[in-house]
């Protein structure tokens, strides 16, 4: 097993300065760092057969087209979905979402229909939603939050009903770190016939994700949150969904057949990747996902629980502070303020320090609202930080207090 | 003193301090410093909402000349507000318009007027700049409705 030493050599960046001070990431849930052999993928992909994939009869295109559909099968089996069919490469999770919902709803949402999301989701499970139910006339439900930013599971047992077309919701609240009850939402809502999309853009590299025990109909993630190239995404849908549904996007590749009276379409998955895709990045997901497996889900796990408990402690030892988010179930995000201190005033000068967090409200405005502030510090780590780092931001507090509170 | 003098006195001032706590601290300073605006102005009307930190600014037109009032919800963000005010309040519509403020970036808070930095003060500017230009337009009457976009 490798060392915490050996795993940050992975990541050139950890190794920089920023203001002459060692860089501490702990904007993880915003985007991840990319180790090296991810780095060198994508490089390697345009010094050596850069060609559009799906099209050329040339050797360079052959083997771009291989590279990028043993990445879709290196997802595949990372997720455990039972077929490759079932794997579509987006941009991200919000090109996901939005392929869902767009494509969902013109196949199964009518006016006065419900879709059930949660308190707990960022915008990009709001917003794509939102728009469909004023496009069709549907009704969005909000399974509410309690004090610790868990769901409360009684009130969402009441919102499934007949006219529930969908319920969307996310693995982990990347406001606050909770992780959800995902497998009991989604037997809940089987009962009665109702698929589930998990939105797993904050849950994919912080645990194991098997799409066939959780027997979700779609899970969607980002590339870039699992140490892969940005623009890159999946959506998984079980190919009975997927079958069903119109294209999103028309385009080149998606096509079976294409006439001025009539254009017929192409297989799964390719009838859902319009146009040119980002097919180095997708490259780069399937090193990227080789890269975490070497380092062993377990491992990672276990790493992650003791930094958020370390982290929690040490934070919970200042008075000052007071941590958003308390669930028993939670992955290393610790989302905070310090008393009255304003989030940007206090981000502003941990940036200084060296410290990289988010300040605001982590584009979840209404989980937010549910606690009744303007936004929180967030410290969102992963296997590669350190109890050391974790010190750090505790003495950049130190420093925020005795700045803004003395 | 000019729009350029004000500057250049603030830049003296900062120029004093290498280490970013010092001069997140003269900031802080300055921010306490801030003429209170009227509680009645700090309302949705005469606020610039940023992503980050929000701003409130009041404008008063008297004579040829307009002057600000302004707060912040973020600290820092209000020290820099505080310096904005010293440097373009009780000045004529002609000043504030053509004033071009380089201390921002010689004092080392360029980042701080980036548009994606969303703390509301790059808005702030251009709402100054506008409330000179309608009051330019219009002359000598105070806009009933907060902002002029």
């Amino acid at each position: 097993m490798k060392n915490i030493t050996d795993i940050r050599a992975d990541f050139p960046l950890l190794g920089r300065k920023v203001y002459d001070k060692t860089l501490v990431y702990f904007d993880n849930g915003a985007t991840t760092q990319k180790p090296q052999c991810v780095i060198d993928a994508v490089s390697e992909v345009f010094t050596t057969y850069n060609a559009n994939i799906h099209r050329g009869v040339h050797a360079i295109s052959d083997r771009a087209s291989e590279e990028y559909e043993n990445a879709r099968e290196k997802v595949r089996s990372f997720i455990n979905a039972a077929g490759r069919e079932e794997i579509v490469f987006t941009s991200g999770t919000t090109g996901s979402i939005n392929t869902i919902a767009f494509s969902f709803g013109e196949r199964y949402i009518r006016t006065g229909d419900e879709i059930i999301v949660s308190h707990l989701e960022h915008h990009a499970n709001i917003v794509p939603w939102q728009m469909l139910c004023e496009r069709k006339g549907a009704i969005l439900r909000v399974i509410p939050v309690n004090d610790n930013g868990e769901i409360i599971f009684e009130e969402y047992l009441k919102l499934l009903n007949s006219r529930t077309r969908i319920v969307a919701v996310t693995h982990v609240s990347n406001a606050l770190g909770t992780i959800l009850p995902v497998r009991e939402i989604i037997d809940a809502a089987h009962s009665m016939n109702i698929p589930v999309m998990i939105d797993g853009a904050q849950g994919i590299q912080h645990g194991h994700v098997d799409v066939a025990d959780m027997n979700c109909d779609f899970y969607v993630f980002s590339g870039h949150k699992i140490y892969a190239p940005t623009g890159t995404g999946v959506l998984y849908g079980k190919a009975k969904w997927l079958s069903e549904l119109p294209p999103y996007q028309g385009g080149g590749d998606m096509v079976a057949n294409v006439t001025f009276e009539k254009t017929t379409y192409n297989d799964l998955p390719f009838r859902f990747e319009a146009g040119t895709m980002n097919f180095a990045g997708a490259i780069g997901l399937g090193v990227a996902l080789d890269y975490v497996l070497s380092i062993g889900i377990d491992t990672i796990e276990k790493r992650e629980k003791e930094l958020l408990d370390y982290a929690t402690k040490m934070l919970s030892g200042i008075k000052e502070v007071k941590i958003y988010g308390n669930s028993e179930r939670k992955i290393p995000i610790i989302s905070f303020l310090v008393n009255n201190v304003h989030q940007y005033d206090t981000g502003m000068v941990l940036d200084k320090l060296g410290i990289a967090v988010r300040t605001g409200t982590h584009c979840a405005q209404p989980v937010m609202d549910r606690f009744g502030i303007g936004g929180t510090v967030r410290a969102s780590m992963c296997f590669y930080n350190t109890k050391e780092e974790i010190d750090m931001l505790g003495t950049g507090i130190e420093k925020v207090i005795s700045m803004f509170l003395k | 003193m000019s729009v350029n003098e004000v500057q250049d006195n603030i830049i003296e001032e900062f120029s004093e301090f290498d280490d970013w706590m010092d001069k997140y601290n003269l900031l802080i300073d300055l921010g306490k410093e801030l003429p209170a605006i009227d509680p009645r102005f700090k309302v949705k009307d005469y606020l610039i909402e940023g992503c980050q930190s929000k701003v409130w600014l009041y404008p008063e037109f008297s004579g040829n000349k307009i002057s600000f009032t302004a707060d912040s919800d973020a600290i820092i963000t209000r020290g820099i507000v505080s310096l904005l005010i010293k440097i373009l309040s009780g000045r004529t519509p002609d000043e504030i318009i053509s004033s071009e403020l380089y201390f921002i970036d010689r004092i080392g808070l360029r980042q701080n007027l980036s548009p994606t930095r969303s703390n509301g003060l790059l808005s702030m500017i251009r709402q100054m700049k506008l409330y000179a230009m309608a009051y330019k337009a219009t002359g000598n009457r105070q806009p009933a409705t907060g902002k002029t976009n």
